[in-house]
C-alpha cells in the first residue's frame, strides 16, 4: 500500500516482456490501469506476460489481466503467459470462464411509453379498487345476515384507537381554528361596525365546512395512514396469507371492524370538533370583538340553522368511508420490499385527502343547486 | 511453516441478554485459511457471537481481535478498515430490496473504492456470474428471484470487495437439498481459489461434514469443543452427543465416516 509498491509493472519492449509485481488486488485497480496505460505498446509481434513477481492476486486483479489479454489480441499482437503460480492460474481461468460480452441494463422506457404505463397503472388501480369495494360490500352483506360473525372486539378497539385516543387533538385544533376565524374575520368586521355578524360567519363556516373537513383531514393522517400501515406489515409478515388459509377472511376480521368502527367514530368526532370550534369562536368574539357569551348564544340559536349542523355531520360518514376504504385498499396492496409501506402509505394519505375535498366540492355545488 | 496470526481470536467473552449469560467466558480462534463452522444447539450463543464479531452486538466483558485489530475498542476509522476485509451473508440475505442483484453487488464498491462506474458494473456481475447466476438475473430485483438464487446474489455481494474473511449464517437454510449441495461445492470453490477464510453458522449436518475444516461446538455459554468434525462428533459431552446422535445426525454421520 506504500508509494513504492505502486510500482506495478514494467515493460521491456526488447524482449517484448511484461513483468508484473506486488500485489495486484481490488485497492490496487486504479493504479494498475494508470500504469498499464502508459506503456507503449508495440504494433506487432510477440508479447509475454510474466506473472512471476505477483505477491497477491484476488479475483479483481485476475479480471483485470483477462480484460487486458483480449485487448491485446485485439490489437494484432499474439499474448502469452508464463510464470503465473498454480492458484493464480486457476483463478484466471475462473475469471474467464464468467466474464459477460456486455453488462446488462435495466430496459428504459421513452416518454410517450412512460405516459402510458402511468396511465394504465392509474386506471388498473381503480378497477381494483372497485373491486375491493364491491367484495368487501358483499363481505358486509353477509355480515348483515350473519350478524353472529360480527368481531364486536375488534371493533371496539377501532372505536378506542381512532376515535378517544383522538379526541385531545382534535379539540386543540377545532378549537385554534375558530380562534383564528374569529380573529380574521373580526378585524373585518368591526370596521364596519358589524360586530354580531361575526355568529352567523362562525356558525356557519365551522358547523358546514371546517368542522367536518379538518377532522376528516386530520383522521385521514392520523388513522388511515395507520391503516395503511399496519395492515401492510401484516402482509409482508404473510399474516393476511395464514388469516386466509384459516378460512378466515381478512375482510372479516381487519377490514370491516375498521371501516364501521370508522363510520361510526367520524361524525362524533365532528361534533366534538364543532363544539370546541364554536367555543374559540365564541371566547376570541369576547376578547377582541366585546360580545359577551350570553349575546354570542342568543344569536347562535336564531341565526345557525338546525340543517347546517346536520348537513356537516352528514358528510362525515362518507369522508370515513374514503379515508377507511382507501387506507385498507393501499395497506392490502403493499408489496413484498422495503420501499413499499412508505409508498403506499403516503399515496394512502395524499388520496384520502384528495377525495375528501374532491367530495367536500361535489357536496357544496349540489347543496347550493338544492337551495339548502 | 512459521506460527501465523489467527484472523479472530475472542477471548474471554461474556455477555448478558436479557439476565441470562449467553456467552459465559467463551474463547474462540480462528486460523487463516480454514473453514470454521459455529454449531450448537438453539439458544447456544451462535447468532450471538456471530453478532458480536460483526461488531452488531456489544459483549458484556471479553475481546474480540480481527485481523489483529481490537474490534470491542477500536475507533470507527480502524473499524471501517476491519469492515473493508470481510464479507457477510445474512441469513435472510439482506439484500436491498429497492435494488437490483446488479445495484446490489455493486453497492460496496461504489462506497469503498474510487472505481470509475464502468469498471464497478463489470466487476459486479464478474462476481454474480462466479456465483452461478444467470447474466438476465443481474437486472432483476431481489423479490424476482428465487429462494436459492438470492442467496447466491447475496454471496456475489459479500464476495464483491474480495474479502480475506467471509461469514456466513446459515447458508444453506431455506434451500432445497439439490441448491444446498450447489451451495456447499460453490463454498468449498471459492475457498480454494480466492484463498478465503470463512466462519459459518450452520444447522445442516450435511454441510457441517462436507464443508467444514474444523467445528466449534457451542454450549453451556463456552465452546465445548473445537476439532475435526470426526472427532467432535464422538465426544462423549452430552450435548454433543444429542447433537450428532439423534436419528438425523446418526444417517449423516454414516455416510461421511
Amino acid at each position: 500500500m506504500t508509494i513504492a509498491a505502486k510500482n506495478f509493472m514494467n515493460f521491456d519492449s526488447s524482449l517484448g516482456q511484461l513483468r508484473c509485481q506486488g500485489e495486484w488486488s481490488l485497492a490496487n485497480i486504479v493504479f494498475l490501469k494508470k500504469s498499464f496505460a502508459e506503456i507503449r505498446w508495440p504494433t506487432t509481434g510477440n508479447i509475454t506476460i510474466d506473472g512471476d513477481a505477483i505477491t497477491k492476486m484476488d479475483s479483481a486483479g485476475a479480471w483485470l489481466i483477462n480484460k487486458w489479454l483480449k485487448a491485446l489480441a485485439a490489437k494484432g499482437l499474439v499474448v502469452h503467459q508464463q510464470g503465473f503460480s498454480d492458484l493464480y492460474q486457476q483463478l484466471l481461468s475462473l475469471v474467464e470462464k464468467h466474464t459477460a460480452v456486455a453488462v446488462p441494463k435495466v430496459a428504459s422506457l421513452n416518454w410517450l411509453a412512460r405516459l402510458g404505463l402511468y396511465a394504465s397503472t392509474q386506471l388498473i388501480e381503480l378497477r381494483d379498487y372497485l373491486a375491493f369495494a364491491g367484495k368487501l360490500t358483499m363481505e358486509a352483506l353477509y355480515l348483515v345476515r350473519h350478524p353472529g360473525r360480527f368481531r364486536g372486539t375488534a371493533f371496539a378497539a377501532i372505536i378506542d384507537k381512532t376515535g378517544y385516543q383522538a379526541l385531545p387533538i382534535i379539540a386543540l385544533l377545532s378549537f385554534m381554528v375558530g380562534v383564528v376565524i374569529a380573529y380574521q374575520m373580526g378585524v373585518q368586521l368591526r370596521s364596519y361596525g358589524a360586530n354580531i355578524f361575526i355568529v352567523d360567519f362562525l356558525g356557519l363556516s365551522v358547523l358546514r365546512e371546517f368542522g367536518p373537513l379538518l377532522t376528516a383531514i386530520m383522521v385521514a393522517g392520523r388513522t388511515g395512514s395507520a391503516f395503511t400501515a399496519q395492515l401492510g406489515t401484516m402482509k409482508i409478515n404473510q399474516e393476511i396469507d395464514a388469516l386466509n388459509t384459516m378460512g378466515i377472511t381478512p375482510g372479516e376480521l381487519l377490514l370491516l371492524p375498521r371501516i364501521f368502527g370508522l363510520f361510526l367514530v367520524l361524525p362524533l368526532l365532528t361534533m366534538w370538533a364543532d363544539v370546541f370550534g364554536v367555543f374559540g369562536g365564541m371566547l376570541m368574539a369576547k376578547t377582541s370583538l366585546s360580545i359577551t357569551l350570553h349575546d354570542f348564544l342568543l344569536r347562535f340559536q336564531h341565526q345557525i340553522p338546525l340543517k347546517s349542523l346536520l348537513i356537516g355531520l352528514g358528510k362525515a360518514p362518507i369522508f370515513a368511508l374514503i379515508i377507511a376504504s382507501v387506507g385498507c385498499f393501499q395497506g392490502m396492496r403493499v408489496q413484498l420490499n422495503a420501499d413499499s409501506i412508505g409508498k403506499q402509505t403516503t399515496r394512502s394519505v395524499v388520496l384520502s385527502i384528495f377525495f375528501i375535498i374532491v367530495v367536500d366540492a361535489i357536496f357544496s355545488v349540489l347543496l347550493s343547486r338544492m337551495k339548502l | 511453516m512459521t506460527i501465523e496470526q489467527p484472523i479472530i481470536e475472542v477471548k474471554n467473552l461474556k455477555t448478558n441478554l436479557g439476565g441470562t449469560w449467553v456467552n459465559d467466558g467463551l474463547n474462540l480462534t480462528v486460523k487463516r485459511g480454514e473453514i470454521l463452522a459455529i454449531v450448537g444447539g438453539s439458544g447456544s450463543g451462535k447468532t450471538t457471537l456471530l453478532r458480536e464479531m460483526l461488531m452488531l452486538l456489544r459483549s458484556n466483558a471479553g475481546s474480540v481481535r480481527v485481523f489483529d485489530q481490537e474490534l470491542t475498542t477500536a475507533a470507527p476509522a480502524k473499524l471501517l478498515a476491519v469492515q473493508r476485509r470481510w464479507g457477510v451473508l445474512f441469513q435472510q440475505n439482506a439484500l436491498f430490496s429497492s435494488l437490483t442483484v446488479l445495484e446490489n453487488t455493486a453497492f460496496p464498491l461504489h462506497e469503498h473504492t474510487q472505481l470509475d462506474p464502468q469498471t464497478i458494473d463489470e466487476l459486479a456481475l464478474l462476481k454474480i456470474l462466479l456465483v452461478g447466476l444467470p447474466v438476465e438475473a443481474a437486472v432483476k430485483y431481489p423479490a424476482e428471484l428465487s429462494g436459492g438464487m438470492q442467496k447466491r446474489a447475496a454471496l456475489a455481494r459479500a464476495l464483491v470487495l474480495d474479502p480475506e474473511l467471509v461469514f456466513l449464517d446459515e447458508p444453506t437454510s431455506g434451500l432445497d437439498p439439490d441448491s444446498a449441495a450447489a451451495f456447499d461445492e460453490l463454498i468449498l470453490k471459492f475457498q480454494a481459489i480466492m484463498g478465503l477464510t470463512i466462519v459459518m453458522v450452520t444447522h445442516d449436518l450435511d454441510s457441517l461434514w462436507r464443508v467444514a475444516n474444523r467445528v466449534a461446538f457451542l454450549g453451556e455459554g463456552k465452546v465445548l469443543c473445537v476439532d475435526e468434525v470426526k472427532k467432535v462428533a464422538n465426544n462423549p459431552h452430552p450435548l454433543i452427543q444429542e447433537f450428532f446422535s439423534g436419528p438425523r445426525g446418526r444417517v449423516v454421520k454414516r455416510i461421511y465416516e
